[in-house]
């Protein structure tokens, strides 16, 4: 195993956030806040609460998480797409390294990120809104899970891209509504039946749905079933990682 | 003469049919300087990704100071540093974020002492904290020569080094690389400037299309396939070669007023000598004897376009 490496990748990955701070946490804590003040003190105030909690509070595991799948994805798909696009990728190619540990660098980088921006969001929205954790311990775990399946999802995305378009165009058009449509601003029981049942194609209602129960105890699907089909992601998105690197994909000619 | 690096039957078809190398044959010894020559597409580049990793073979091997390249790639590749023919650096890290992230990258526990040392013998450890974005080009090919020599490489490739460099940075980095071959590394260069590889270079390997037509030391070579050219110019015009002269293989130049000789090889000043005699004997005055030596690039030229 070569740690040295994985340091390397690991700071490096991280150093580019340092570089453009305001960039990688003040414009999503930026975001995340406005929609605390809109949906969560303004509009939250007149809605009823949902199964016992507090609107403010019932939408701030769908909001971290808006911010962190979107995050997870941009950073890990940027941070490989990048060296593949200015060339620098001949040094990674050239080193004595394992796909594995490229990979454990860079998506370890962009979810250590994205955990770190998770638990700012979490720290901002307490502002706003009051709230309890019910499983800190779970809920800590499964956004750690959750930042690592989305920041592999990411890389697969970086290393298939072949232009600023299609690294932007998933996030921003596929991720970003599936969230807003997953559940982040209402239950999925206030759904009308048949919509109920789209909605269940979605994978992210499972997510944000099973995020939610570690805060509040309260989920309109089972939590195991989320946690099930997030190790399912998981899997699916290793899987296709071990795929791209003994094929070398796009990587080597 | 020990070898460090092995290629054997080494071929490469890319995915569209193209043939960039054809069952190439080298042994580099360690320790020398190997000048790779060809023209554009001739599959210099393509060589040296497979021995670096970045391209994959499609048969043959390759062997780096006895670890196999795909078997054993991680012995193999801690040994080589690249220093690539595009300028790619990361235009917003610092030069030294850059050389710690190369030694990192190549298993190496950090040693800042070392990374000193490297920085000042290119002159850019006043500019370690520089983003790298913000140096000339020529301080970038710096850069990039001293991140693949941060982590101590035994074998150092030098993919067209000098391409797009003034002349000043180009002395200084021939002077660079005599002081790092005088440390026992080996280095592998790929040069369009044949002059240079004329000067630096103790073996030359000549390679076109896909394949490798000849390695041999230099002085050799030039031995073999230079010649010498000889112009003696006469204070009186000649009519013809005179009779004596006839069986040297020389020429009168058009205007009468001058005598050419060329000879093959590189050791013919006896040859000379004898003629010049000769000239004397016979009375046959002359004010200048000019010889010229033919140059690698007359001699790459004339293999090169022997194929075309």
């Amino acid at each position: 195993m070569n740690f040295y490496a994985i340091r390397a990748i690991y700071i490096n990955e991280l150093g580019r956030t340092w570089r453009t701070l305001f960039q990688s946490i003040a414009s999503p804590v930026i975001s995340t806040a406005l929609y605390f003040v809109v949906f969560g003190s303004a509009i939250g105030s007149r809605m009823q609460a949902i199964d016992g909690v507090a609107y403010g509070a019932f939408i701030v595991p769908g909001l971290i998480l808006l911010t962190v799948l979107t995050e997870s994805v941009s950073n890990a798909s940027f941070g490989i797409y990048l060296p593949r696009f200015i060339g620098t990728i001949y040094e990674l190619l050239s080193a004595p390294i394992s796909a594995l540990e490229v990979l454990v660098g860079f998506v370890g980088a962009a979810a250590t990120k994205s955990v770190i921006l998770g638990l700012i969001i979490f720290g901002t929205a307490r502002l706003f809104v009051p709230f309890e954790v019910a499983h800190p311990v779970l809920a800590f775990g499964y956004l750690v899970l959750i930042s690592m399946t989305f920041a592999l999802f990411g890389f697969i995305l970086g290393l298939w891209a072949d232009g600023f378009e299609k690294l932007q165009i998933i996030p921003l058009m596929v991720i970003s509504p599936l969230t807003f449509l997953g559940g982040t601003f209402y239950s999925i029981d206030m759904l009308p039946g048949v919509w109920r049942q789209v909605a269940l194609f979605n994978p992210i209602v499972y997510l944000i749905e099973g995020f939610r129960w570690t805060f509040y105890g309260i989920s309109a699907l089972t939590p195991l079933i989320s946690l099930g089909l997030t190790f399912g992601l998981l899997v699916l998105c290793s899987a296709v990682v071990v795929w791209i690197f003994k094929t070398g994909y796009r990587l080597r000619s | 003469m020990t070898t460090i690096l092995a290629i054997e039957r080494l071929s490469k078809t890319y995915d569209n049919g193209f043939a960039a190398l054809k069952e190439v044959n080298l042994a580099i010894a360690r320790g020398e300087i190997f000048a790779l020559l060809g023209p554009n597409g001739a599959g210099k580049t393509t060589l040296i990704g497979i021995v670096c990793g970045l391209v994959r073979a499609s048969a043959g091997s390759v062997t780096v100071d006895g670890f196999d390249s795909a078997a054993d790639y991680r012995n193999a590749r801690r040994k080589i540093g690249l220093v690539p023919q595009e300028l790619s650096t990361n235009q917003f890290e610092s030069v030294m974020e850059a050389l710690r992230f190369s030694r990192g990258l190549f298993g190496k526990a950090p040693d800042p002492a070392h990374l000193e040392r490297v920085l000042r013998d290119l002159s850019l450890w006043d500019k370690r904290d520089q983003r790298i974005g913000a140096l000339s080009g020529g301080m970038k090919r710096r850069v990039l020569i001293a991140k693949a020599l941060a982590h101590e490489p035994e074998i150092l490739f030098l993919d067209e080094p000098t391409a797009g460099v003034d002349v000043e940075l180009r002395r200084d980095m021939w002077e660079m690389v005599r002081r790092l071959r005088d440390k026992g590394v080996t280095i592998i260069l790929t040069t369009h400037y044949i002059e240079e590889a004329e000067d630096m270079a103790d073996r030359i390997g000549v390679i076109d299309k896909g394949e490798l037509m000849l390695v041999e030391e230099k002085r050799a070579l030039m031995r073999r396939l230079g010649q010498i050219h000889v112009t003696i110019g006469l204070t009186q015009k000649l009519d013809a070669v005179p009779a004596a002269l006839c069986d040297l293989n020389i020429d009168l130049a058009p205007d009468g007023m001058a005598l050419t000789y060329t000879q093959k090889g590189e050791d013919c000043d006896d040859r000379l000598a004898a003629l010049l005699k000769i000239l004397v004997s016979q009375g046959i005055e002359f004010c200048s004897v000019n010889s010229q030596r033919s140059s690698l690039e007359d001699i790459f030229i004339d293999l090169v376009g022997r194929r075309r």
